[in-house]
């Protein structure tokens, strides 16, 4: 049973993190906007969980204009998936027992 | 074992992350309901039109197909056609609309946008062949088309909404091909599709989706 735990990503413990991360993986990309209001959190909380993703490599940022504003918007990158559906399954993994 | 709980909250709120980013499901059954109504209403009022001009005029010595009666007609039937789809997506719009407020959900979201991209994408292929089969005075294929191409359009759509309109479209495409067998019935396999079916699906998602709510 330990084992499962330990299979658990540090990386997702956050409900916004899961959050993101769900997002991303059913979505080519996500921008910030969407994914403010879909986790109803605030735009300070969600740029700190967003960063501590990237900085894992879960996860890409790709800014673009849109006239003068600029449009931030995310992909996931292959090894977050491969690195969320581990922890998916580990979830289930103990759910399971 | 307050933990397995935790974890079985993380699944919950990852599947419902997923299906609401991608899905739109705010779609109302009181839409289907008012849609349904709407195009029965049509369909009366179509009836009746067609009735009164074979009682009005003498269609035995002319050739019907290019007399000037015959294209009133179906100039009437067009303005007819076109408003009921006009209210039937206003109406259907208001419902869903009314829903999503409700359940403090956007209406305009990445979902919806698609939603609407992909039904329309058939839907306008349909109307531009019906139109065309109409030029052709291929009419009595027009309402089977019409059936065929709407199901099409919710079958394509039906990913990025509720999984039961996928089912609506199969059964709007099966009852057109039916109707291209049965040349001249076409308006009664339309109250069928458009009506019949659009009020008891609507009434059934109604009772299980929103009513629970």
């Amino acid at each position: 049973m330990k084992s499962f735990i330990t299979q658990l990503n540090k990386a997702f413990e956050s409900r916004i993190r899961l959050g993101i991360m769900s997002m991303l993986m059913v979505n080519d990309t996500v921008d910030f906007l969407t994914l403010k209001e879909m986790l109803d959190a605030s735009d300070g909380n969600i740029a700190s969980h967003i960063s501590a993703l990237e900085k894992a490599g879960y996860l890409a940022v790709e800014k673009k204009f849109i006239g003068k504003k600029t449009n931030t918007s995310y992909s996931v990158t292959p090894e977050g998936r491969r690195a969320f559906n581990e922890h998916l399954n580990a979830l289930e993994q103990l759910l399971k027992r | 074992m307050n933990q397995e709980k935790d974890y079985l909250q993380d699944l919950t709120d990852i599947r419902s992350m997923m299906e609401r980013s991608t899905r739109f499901i705010s779609l109302s059954g009181l839409s289907g309901v008012f849609v349904g109504i709407v195009a029965l209403t049509g369909a009366g009022i179509a009836h009746w039109k067609v009735k009164q001009f074979f009682y009005e005029v003498d269609t035995s010595y002319v050739d019907q197909s290019y007399s000037s009666d015959y294209n009133n007609l179906f100039i009437n039937l067009t303005i007819i056609a076109l408003s009921v789809l006009i209210i039937a997506l206003l109406g259907g719009w208001y419902f869903t609309a009314r829903k999503a407020k409700k359940q403090g959900q956007k209406i305009w979201t990445k979902a919806s946008r698609q939603l609407l991209t992909n039904l329309f994408i058939p839907l306008v292929a349909g109307g531009v062949f019906c139109i065309a089969m109409y030029y052709h005075r291929l009419v009595g294929l027009i309402a089977p088309g019409m059936l065929i191409f709407y199901g099409l359009a919710l079958v394509n759509s039906s990913k990025y909404t509720l999984n039961d309109i996928r089912y609506l479209g199969l059964l709007e495409i099966t009852l057109g091909l039916i109707a291209l067998f049965f040349y001249g019935y076409g308006l009664y396999f339309w109250v069928i599709g458009f009506g019949v079916l659009h009020i008891l699906y609507g009434i059934s998602m109604y009772y299980k989706y929103d009513r629970k709510k």
